[in-house]
């Protein structure tokens, strides 16, 4: 049933060319091809199939502006074959009947590999914990607890998610944001809110929660992975709870590594995200951290919102941004073809961090053939309209980016073949 | 001249000398008997007021009344925008009636930004949320200069709320770029964070207004929300009022000359007494006249009065 392909001439994370034949799923040695069908990989780079750890895929619930299936297509077609979806649907994913039904969605999608991410509180609401062993024990095996959106912002209930997670190997996967000093929060507090006469979100807000998750993280002996870091401060919590030990582990999107609160100045709400995009300073800051290895991960918190929730006031516009299908293309402008470093912080890392064994694995003979393959030459602008997600909140419109997804492999199959999704 | 009035910013030195001597000739016209120009007959001017503000509004309206615009009153309160429609749409209608300009007022900050992306006409911001009031600014400058005589090199303390004032950014962007300098005053809670570097690099910030009093030559005072206490932005606002409130003694502290304005509507009491109100040095009312003036100027300017 399976197809067997021959993808000739590919330079495998950077490497002198190679062929890979792929074959029942895995890649084989080369040899005895006859009957392969043969892809022209000649300037092509391979990676392992990347890994998103912070994904929004809106569905249950706001299916007009994504669903499992075009979030899914959007990630195939950004070089992903594995996205993990965040809880904060309509309902919540709280309930290992929820989870399950994203996991079945995501299988019968067949794009990607969708991982169900549950819900640390009922609604999240920081109340009280969520059936999270039920949620683990579920078809869906969830092993990332987020609330994320919201802070589990109470003491004592992150102590206990932390905790209570240890039994099944989870991790809580915490959205940093002191609430009280958030409050009617719209952009970046320094200068540009200043001037713009936007309400401020101060970074002491993310530090101080990161400061405290760290600690508690340490004194209970689990391990913690902070959601989309944006501060410079934050690195420097993180690389203090890294020499101490604790067992944590942090993403950085990739529009905090590229754009900056200037953005704001039109207005649009395109650039309204949370947390919200920071300094110049705060962008160099990240960018050294996960060169550094003090980030583990790029995870795209790729957001879909509709139409109207973007084309309004500033204030009233939900936060959140489009970022599958162009996240390797920002990664690649900031860290240059550093290929391996990119396989590392896109798919190894986050794949170990969401314990999905049968990713993050470079293509070579006896690994999964669930990979990508890359034109690093390629040069592209960033069109709204021309997105597999079903909303148009890319803050990159008419941008010219590096680096085309050619193809993607899931486990032998291709889910894109010449820069297009097979299904 | 500019198309769109957002910001006290978008207006240089030479283009904000230019309304405010505009705004001195308009002036004349409000002491002859019949109070009315031609200059935009056949012009439609849009009042889209988001916001409850009679003042503001009856302003605009009085000045494009005067230079014979046609002029449609829309408020957001029982109009096609309280049974939920967007400022796009919204902004599309008034685009398809044939608006030539729109005189916003809004309680986001940064509304007329949008607005003039997605209209033809001119956009005047009438002030939006905790970010600007051009107008507001230009008839401040209009009164200064017509009671002390200049700009450039004068001295202005401007006191209270900061943080949530969108006179105050106005006023900074515009007296800086006019030559006068510029404090700010009042309990570092409603200081904006890195408020200097943000509005312009000569700008002063203090926390002690007794200090500050003897060197100005206008004192500002913008109105403080007794809201904002809940916030805990301050303690009391008895405490507010002792330390930030401009009261009898402490306007004896003020240069002979110096003048004391006030953007309304005021909190007697709180940020001021109303014996300062209503003393010689109050330029309060004259803002109200001059505001009519100044608004005309604008209109007249950014209609293509020349």
């Amino acid at each position: 049933m399976s197809s067997t392909y021959l993808v000739k001439g590919v330079s495998v994370l950077g490497a002198e060319p190679t062929d890979l034949l792929i074959r029942d799923g895995i890649v084989a040695s080369v040899g005895g091809a006859r009957d392969a069908q043969v892809i022209d990989a000649a300037g092509l780079v391979a990676l392992p199939g990347l890994v998103d750890l912070h994904t929004h895929l809106r569905e249950p619930g706001r299916e007009d502006a994504e669903t499992v299936e075009t979030g899914s297509r959007a990630a195939a077609l950004g070089g992903y074959t594995a996205v993990c979806a965040m809880a904060n649907t309509s309902p919540v994913a709280d309930t290992a009947g929820v989870v399950e039904q994203v996991w079945r969605l995501g299988r019968e999608a067949g794009l990607v590999d969708v991982q169900p991410i549950g819900a640390v509180t009922v609604g999240l609401a920081g109340e009280r914990l969520a059936e999270l062993g039920a949620m683990a024990d579920s078809a869906a095996k969830v092993r990332i607890f987020s609330d994320d959106g919201h802070c589990v912002s109470d003491a004592r209930l992150m102590r206990r998610a932390l905790e209570y997670v240890k039994a099944f190997d989870g991790v809580i996967a915490q959205h940093a944001e002191e609430p009280r000093l958030t409050e009617g929060a719209q952009m970046h507090e320094g200068e540009v809110s200043a001037r713009l006469g936007l309400t401020g979100w101060p970074a002491v807000a993310e530090e101080a929660i990161i400061a405290r998750d760290a600690l508690l993280a340490g004194h209970v002996g689990a391990r913690l992975h902070v959601c989309h870091v944006s501060t410079a401060g934050s690195v420097d919590v993180i690389r203090q709870a890294k020499a101490a030990g604790v067992r944590v582990t942090a993403e950085v999107t990739p529009h905090h590594l590229l754009l900056t609160d200037e953005r704001a100045t039109s207005y649009d709400p395109v650039f309204k995200v949370n947390p919200p995009l920071r300094t110049q300073a705060d962008v160099a800051a990240l960018r050294a951290g996960l060169a550094e290895g003090l980030i583990d991960i790029v995870a795209t918190d790729h957001a879909p919102h509709a139409v109207e929730d973007k084309e309004c006031e500033w204030a009233y516009a939900r936060p959140g941004m489009l970022g599958l299908e162009t996240a390797l293309s920002i990664v690649l402008d900031v860290l240059g073809p550093q290929w391996d470093l990119i396989a590392d912080r896109m798919s190894r890392a986050p794949a170990r961090i969401a314990g999905l064994s049968e990713h993050g694995h470079t293509p070579a003979p006896g690994a999964p053939a669930t990979f990508t393959l890359v034109d690093p030459a390629a040069r592209w602008e960033v069109d709204p309209t021309g997105s597999a997600s079903r909303s148009r909140n890319t803050p990159y419109a008419g941008m010219t980016l590096p680096g085309r997804i050619v193809a993607t492999f899931l486990r032998g199959e291709p889910t894109v073949l010449d820069g297009k999704a097979t299904k | 001249m500019i198309k769109h009035l957002l910001s006290a910013a978008d207006l240089d030195a030479e283009h904000a000398t230019l309304v405010l001597d505009t705004a001195a000739e308009l002036a004349n016209l409000s002491s002859r008997e019949v109070k009315k120009l031609p200059t935009l007959r056949g012009r439609t001017v849009v009042n889209l007021f988001y916001e409850d503000s009679t003042r503001t509004r009856i302003s605009f309206e009085a000045a494009a009344k005067r230079l014979s615009a046609d002029v449609i009153n829309f408020s957001a309160k029982g109009s096609s925008v309280s049974k939920g429609e967007s400022l796009k749409d919204t902004a599309l209608t008034l685009q398809a009636m044939g608006a030539d300009a729109v005189v916003v007022r809004h309680p986001a900050s940064g509304a007329p930004h949008r607005l003039a992306q997605w209209v033809d006409g001119s956009v005047v911001n009438a002030g939006d949320g905790t970010h600007e009031h051009p107008t507001q600014a230009l008839l401040d400058a209009y009164t200064m200069r017509s009671r002390l005589g200049r700009l450039a090199g004068l001295h202005v303390a401007i006191v209270g709320d900061v943080l949530h004032s969108r006179v105050a950014r106005s006023n900074v962007l515009l007296l800086t770029t006019l030559g006068a300098k510029v404090t700010v005053v009042g309990p570092p809670t409603l200081i904006p964070v890195d408020v200097g570097p943000a509005l312009s690099p000569d700008l002063r910030v203090s926390y002690d207004l007794d200090a500050v009093l003897p060197e100005v030559d206008v004192v500002m005072m913008l109105r403080v929300q007794r809201e904002r206490m809940n916030d805990s932005y301050f303690p009391s606002t008895r405490e507010y009022a002792r330390r930030y409130g401009l009261d009898v003694a402490r306007m004896r502290r003020l240069p002979e000359h110096a003048i004391v304005m006030h953007p309304g509507p005021m909190v007697r009491g709180m940020e001021i007494t109303p014996e300062v109100a209503d003393s010689a040095r109050s330029t309060i009312v004259e803002q109200v006249t001059n505001g009519v003036s100044v608004r005309m100027a604008v209109l007249y300017l950014l209609l293509g009065g020349k």
